[in-house]
């Protein structure tokens, strides 16, 4: 698949990480990301992987589990409530540094909520979720072709770090069409399993072992250092951001995601109207991109975070920015999607007519 | 008359020679042997890939020479089936308590057990809670004391115990299901001809496979390691008979 081709979200993304090697799937029907699962089970036979469909997300996180320890390329995709049971396993995971992707769809919350699009999942993405110091790197494409792009990187950061790496999207990305070309197909076929992997001996000189379970407090302080270190290593890396209408920009959106997309539209309307407004646009959530961020310190007016939630991203730009540029927030949640023009609205309610 | 020495008795090559942590009288020690003996005796030293459960037997990657993984507490059997499906001509069992694998796993094990997928299950029924501290499990029997049943367990404070191998032979996904007794020599020679068949129903590609063991817990339990074995005989096996549950063809 060279060609453009017109797919729904749900689906391209599927096939992105089939491109990029994954050849198991662990899912568990939720809304809004089906298609996800049921493309999985049959596409995956055809070049040679297998779909699972589990008895619940803690199965699937743990099949995952199970299945990534052995060296493979495999993921999990799942929705707010579902990603919430997987929490448990993505810490082990991280625990024991096997590699993984997991995709979340984030829909509308708390609780059952609905299955409109959110961002309300964010804090849990990036900072936690599971219990105890571990990180993982998280994706925020904004439209498909960006999101099957981004899994092949997914995969080979997952494997490069030994880290679980997070996409998350929502119901908007899942469920549109778009034209999207798949440029990169990642040949799985020839792969041996990695020195860490179990795999059965088959006449290596030891065991391996993996676990997520060090009882010695002193060695486990050293793992978590050492992980410290790895993390730190990635935060001065990986952060990636888009810089969107910014070479004269006075003010800037920071929205990622669906939101973002949206945002680029609020540019335009903005500069239409004489407002020199550009858009920061996160690509990785975790790492932050806060030093691409800080480098308008000085430069902008001020800033205007957007976002499908309440003040979620917002508390990692006042981290970055705090007491350096004048911040204002909006944002909807509840899978109320603002537009381009209430966007705008907002920005000149906080920031005058942006002159 | 030179007759050469005969070795009947050794160390199985696959058990690391490491002393484990098991409490004395204990029967997981007789769990672990039973797999070395005859991971060894089937050739699979190269071939197997362990699960290890949350409880007394989280350490027992410690104890042998194959690969293995350690799962978060009750989901042995979904990483066991994540590797199987990856890996399907490694040899891959889950080894679980019955506070792992009847109370929190109890969604993962019945699914294992339906999807039958060739995966074998070695599950000690020691009828609580061990590593912890003693508390009531699934298994705990009606008027058994533990720490959170102190008056004995009741079925209108704390409901039935659960037989877990019978529940399972209901299905049609698994291939074999046996429940052992790891009290005595002779029910620990019943114990390994169950645990080869359970191994073979797995190498032989036929299903799942499932030994429940009848275990001892002399510390929680307040026994000597000798009383233990006789509460087993005693209480335990007749409210969890011994016996096959299910065979299906070609299982030997």
């Amino acid at each position: 698949m060279s060609s453009k081709v017109l797919m729904k979200g749900a689906e391209a993304l599927a096939e992105g990480a089939i491109q990029a090697g994954c050849r198991y799937y662990f899912g568990y029907p939720i809304t809004p990301q089906n298609e996800t699962p049921e493309y999985m089970s049959r596409r995956l036979p055809e070049v040679g992987g297998r779909f699972v469909q589990a008895e619940s997300e803690l199965a699937a996180i743990n099949m995952l589990y199970g299945a990534a320890c052995t060296g493979v390329r495999a993921m999990v995709s799942s929705s707010s409530p579902g990603i919430s049971l997987m929490q448990e396993g993505i810490s082990y995971i991280s625990g024991s540094n096997v590699p993984c992707v997991v995709m979340n769809a984030m829909r509308g919350g708390p609780g059952l909520g609905n299955i409109a699009p959110a961002q309300g999942d964010y804090l849990q993405a990036v900072k936690g979720g599971g219990n105890g110091d571990y990180k993982r790197i998280v994706l925020a494409p904004s439209s498909i072709q960006e999101g099957v792009d981004l899994f092949v990187d997914a995969f080979e950061l997952a494997e490069k770090y030994r880290m679980v790496v997070m996409v998350i999207v929502d119901g908007l990305i899942g469920q549109m069409m778009e034209p999207v070309e798949f440029k990169t197909q990642v040949d799985v076929s020839t792969r041996k399993p990695p020195e860490w992997a179990v795999s059965g001996r088959h006449g290596r000189d030891h065991a391996n072992i993996i676990t997520s379970l060090t009882l010695d407090a002193v060695e486990l302080e050293k793992w978590n250092l050492a992980h410290q270190a790895v993390y730190a290593e990635v935060e001065k890396v990986e952060s990636r951001i888009e810089e969107y209408q910014m070479e004269d920009a006075d003010y800037a959106i920071i929205a990622y995601g669906t939101m973002a997309r949206i945002a680029k539209t609020t540019v335009r309307l903005a500069r239409a109207k004489g407002i020199k407004l550009g858009l920061l646009r996160p690509i990785t959530v975790w790492p932050f991109p806060a030093k691409q961020m800080q480098a308008y310190v000085g430069k902008l007016k001020g800033a205007l975070t957007v976002e499908l939630a309440y003040r979620q991203l917002f508390e990692d730009v006042r981290l970055t920015l705090c007491d350096k540029m004048p911040l204002g927030w909006y944002g909807r949640g509840g899978g109320i999607v603002p537009g381009p023009q209430e966007v705008l609205t907002a920005f000149e309610e906080q920031f005058g007519k942006g002159r | 008359m030179a007759e050469e020495m005969k070795v009947i008795y050794e160390r199985p090559t696959s058990w690391a020679n490491k002393i484990t942590h098991y409490c004395p009288g204990c029967t997981h020690g007789v769990a672990h042997r039973l797999i070395a003996e005859l991971v060894d005796e089937m050739g699979l030293i190269d071939k197997t890939i362990g699960v290890w459960p949350v409880g007394c037997a989280v350490f027992g990657y410690n104890y042998f020479n194959f690969d293995s993984v350690e799962a978060a507490h009750g989901r042995a059997p979904a990483m066991a089936t994540g590797i199987k499906v990856t890996n399907p001509d490694n040899f891959v069992f889950a080894y679980q308590g019955d506070g792992d694998l009847a109370s929190i796993g109890m969604a993962e094990i019945v699914h294992a057990a339906a999807r039958g997928w060739p995966i074998t299950v070695i599950f000690i029924n020691n009828g609580n809670f061990g590593m912890t501290g003693g508390q009531m499990a699934p298994t705990t029997l009606l008027g058994q004391k533990t720490t959170t049943s102190p008056l004995g367990r009741t079925p209108q404070v704390n409901g039935f115990p659960i037989r877990l191998s019978e529940m399972l032979a209901t299905l049609d996904g698994p291939a074999y299901i046996a429940r052992v007794s790891l009290d005595s020599p002779v029910n620990i020679r019943k114990a390994k001809s169950a645990f080869r068949k359970a191994f073979n129903a797995q190498v032989r590609g036929i299903g799942f496979s499932l030994v429940e063991c009848l275990s001892t817990c002399p510390t929680n339990w307040k026994l000597t390691p000798v009383e233990s074995m006789e509460r087993i005989r005693k209480e335990v096996i007749p409210y969890f008979p011994l016996g096959e549950f299910k065979v299906v063809e070609g299982v030997l």
